[in-house]
């Protein structure tokens, strides 16, 4: 554990300091690196964030249970439903509901699609870091059939809040099913073009291959969880380790990869949306009948205790952790996100390399800038 | 062979003679380079704005989706609507900036480019300038750019332009080697450094046919050489936006960004334009031969049609890696000239002497 720490900067006052960011087109978002530079190598970088703190936690500490669930939205928005199911599972745990079989199966399948999503914007994205911009248009076509599927459904498409406590807000769309099982077959035949365009381009895997190293013993000392994680060969799938919802009865592979590198990360990835896709033709046909929500109380007062949740979104583990004191708002919330622990790898696997992978490997830990500051 | 039909000597001579009768020696010259000026303005205003129309189009054919579509018929005057838009823009100055070399710098990039219009061919007699040291005078203008560049990245007072201005001065240094040893390829071939001549000597078939597989080499190693003296993906590593926003220009706006934006486009029509000429036979037609009817066809189509055709063929294919590949890393890309197409470019030159030397080509 002690090479944990060697990594502490020392600033010196004639470092040449550049800024990449807040307002920067490849940190996603408002992220700030504070770079310092020797010619074209990154000597160390600094990230700061909370150029889009909100203060999530503290706002949910007013808010009613069924009122978080909105605002948890808000930090991951690109797998927004996963965020909600994890507040959702949590309450409901905690007042000992059982949800219908039917809320467990379309929570899932949501999940999958959302999964499917992020991974496609990511994919977007991370070509675009690396100057090839044709990726950005083939993700987001293929990521808009996911939208309208949520559109049709729940009337919103990024963020649509669809769970609560106790089950789902609405039943699903009776095209949803017939939808989902287009989409697969669409989205089979249309993943390999992935791969034809980025991944066996000889440009794309020089610029990826042995790029930001990240060891086992590194990501799991950092925490760092989800595909970045499991690049590295660190087995932290939720899903497989601690299932939720309809994960326990669906068969599918945890992907890992031992490399540790861009290249595994990124591999993971799209890999993984294979696996989605395998889940959700497990359950699409299966979605038991019966109620789309449990019967709850119209004011939901938890127990007073400890309540802890954790799901996988498309970047990682997501934590909830909820303090009651047996009011209708929690005394205290705590989100444990995934990039904020993902994020901060960065000077470790990216530091002795040059600018432009920086960008690729800052790339490939797929940061959503408002999970990190929440 | 007939060319006579589309000879434009006789037009040129022409206007030379009507000038020098009507005025003095001194005062036709002058009237000569205003005329020719002029003309060269706007061919280089309608080239570059239609270029640009042009690459919009392609990327969005690449990019499943419909590209500029609102201004004219299928977005013809997108372009021109933006460089009114680019001409209103305030010029934002930028402070503790070296003011001077600032504004020089897109002139430099601009005039850079305007110089190798010069000595193109566009058709028999259709020149402005026909040196006899044709390529070399191209190759030399070419790389004044780099020097417009260099100055906007130091002047900007900007980390992230100097940066983009430093990595394109070591990517135009490495890479004009092999442009130039792969031009002298060709000038081994037909023995000119004439730009007339080297088109003149391909009348019995372009040089990438009648040189083999040599030549063959030569122009791939121009066209991926090319493509990174003009900074064009995938070896925009001076603009790499992702990495420097915008590289050397992040500082620019207004019409001054324009300069920098048109002098990229024009340079790639240049290269393109010497690629044709070179190693397609510029406007010269296709010939096979022996086959004398069909070489009779070929020659009633008009030889500015020629060239832009394979000047736009040329251009199509840069348009197309460039928006299918990553972007190189600066020290891939200098390894891939110093490492790969430089040792290969050499041995390229000494087979070539050989093969020219015991006249293994079709002559």
């Amino acid at each position: 554990m002690e090479e944990v720490f060697q990594d502490v900067i020392i600033k010196n006052s004639d470092d040449y300091i550049i800024n990449m960011g807040p307002q920067h087109p490849s940190t996603h978002g408002v992220l700030r690196f504070e770079l310092c530079l020797k010619g074209e190598i990154v000597k160390y970088i600094i990230p700061h964030c909370g150029y889009i703190h909100r203060g999530i936690e503290k706002m949910c500490e007013k808010d009613t249970y069924q009122q978080i669930i909105h605002l948890t939205d808000r930090f991951d928005y690109l797998s927004a439903h996963i965020n909600n199911e994890a507040v959702s599972i949590a309450v409901e745990n905690a007042l000992e509901v059982e949800v219908p079989e039917r809320v467990k199966y379309i929570r899932t399948i949501i999940a999958e699609l959302n999964r499917i999503a992020s991974h496609q914007l990511w994919w977007c994205a991370f070509g675009m870091d690396l100057g090839a911009l044709t990726t950005f248009f083939y993700g987001l076509r293929d990521r808009e059939r996911i939208l309208d599927i949520f559109e049709e459904s729940f009337g919103s498409r990024l963020i649509h809040s669809v769970n609560c406590p106790g089950g789902l807000m609405y039943d699903i769309h009776p095209n949803f099913q017939q939808k989902i099982k287009d989409f697969i077959k669409y989205f089979r035949k249309v993943l390999p073009e992935y791969d034809q365009l980025l991944t066996d381009n000889v440009i794309f895997q020089v610029r990826s291959k042995g790029m930001g190293v990240m060891s086992k013993a590194d990501a799991i000392s950092y925490g760092v969880t989800g595909p970045c994680g499991r690049g590295s060969g660190f087995s932290c799938d939720v899903r497989k380790n601690h299932p939720y919802s309809a994960y326990s009865k669906v068969d599918f592979k945890e992907i890992l990869f031992t490399e540790g590198d861009t290249f595994a990360r990124y591999k993971v990835r799209i890999e993984e949306m294979w696996e989605s896709m395998k889940i959700l033709e497990q359950l699409v046909d299966n979605i038991p009948e019966g109620n789309y929500t449990a019967k709850m109380k119209p004011i939901i007062k938890l127990p007073v205790g400890e309540f802890f949740q954790r799901v996988e979104t498309a970047r990682g583990e997501l934590g909830v952790f909820i303090v009651s004191d047996g009011n209708k708002t929690p005394l205290r919330v705590k989100f444990r996100t995934p990039n904020f622990s993902n994020l901060f790898i960065i000077n470790k696997i990216a530091s002795g390399n040059k600018i432009a992978d920086l960008v690729a490997i800052s790339g490939s830990l797929d940061l959503v800038i408002p999970d990190i500051d929440r | 062979m007939n060319f006579s039909i589309y000879d434009f000597t006789s037009f040129t001579k022409w206007i030379d003679n009507a000038l020098n009768s009507s005025m003095s020696p001194g005062w036709a010259i002058l009237v000569e380079l205003v005329i020719i000026g002029i003309v060269f303005i706007a061919f280089y205003a309608v080239i570059g704005l239609y270029l640009v129309l042009a690459e919009r189009k392609v990327c969005a054919l690449i990019q499943n989706r419909l590209g500029p579509n609102r201004v004219g018929p299928i977005g013809m005057f997108q372009t021109i609507a933006d460089l009114i838009k680019l001409l209103m823009k305030e010029l934002i100055e930028i402070k503790h900036a070296d003011k001077f070399l600032f504004n020089l710098a897109p002139f430099i990039v601009i005039i850079a480019s305007f110089m190798a219009i010069a000595a193109l061919p566009f058709a028999k007699g259709l020149h402005a300038i026909d040196l006899n040291i044709g390529i070399f005078y191209l190759f030399a203008v070419s790389s004044l750019g780099v020097i417009g560049i260099l100055l906007s990245g130091w002047s900007s007072n900007s980390k992230y332009s100097l940066i983009g201005a430093i990595r394109s001065g070591a990517q135009v240094v490495s890479y004009e080697l092999s442009v130039g040893l792969a031009l002298l390829s060709v000038v081994i071939f037909s023995g000119t450094m004439q730009l007339s001549g080297i088109v003149e000597s391909q009348a019995n078939g372009w040089w990438i046919i009648k040189g083999h597989i040599p030549a063959i080499i030569s122009f791939l190693i121009f066209l991926v050489a090319s493509t990174a003296e003009t900074n064009r993906g995938p070896f925009d590593l001076a603009e790499a936006e992702s990495e420097l926003t915008a590289g050397f220009h992040t500082e620019y706006s207004g019409i001054k960004f324009a300069f920098f934006f048109l002098a990229e486009y024009m340079n790639m029509f240049i290269v393109a334009a010497i690629a044709a000429t070179v190693f397609l036979g510029g406007w010269m037609p296709f010939h096979i031969q022996g086959w004398e009817g069909m070489n009779n066809v070929m020659d009633y189509i008009p030889p500015f049609i020629w060239f832009f055709g394979k000047t736009i063929f040329v251009i199509l294919v840069m348009m197309w890696f460039k928006w299918t590949f990553p972007r190189l890393r600066i020290d891939q890309l200098l390894t891939l000239e110093w490492k790969y197409l430089l040792p290969i470019n050499l041995m390229n030159i000494v087979l070539i002497a050989f093969i020219v030397l015991m006249g293994w080509y079709i002559k």
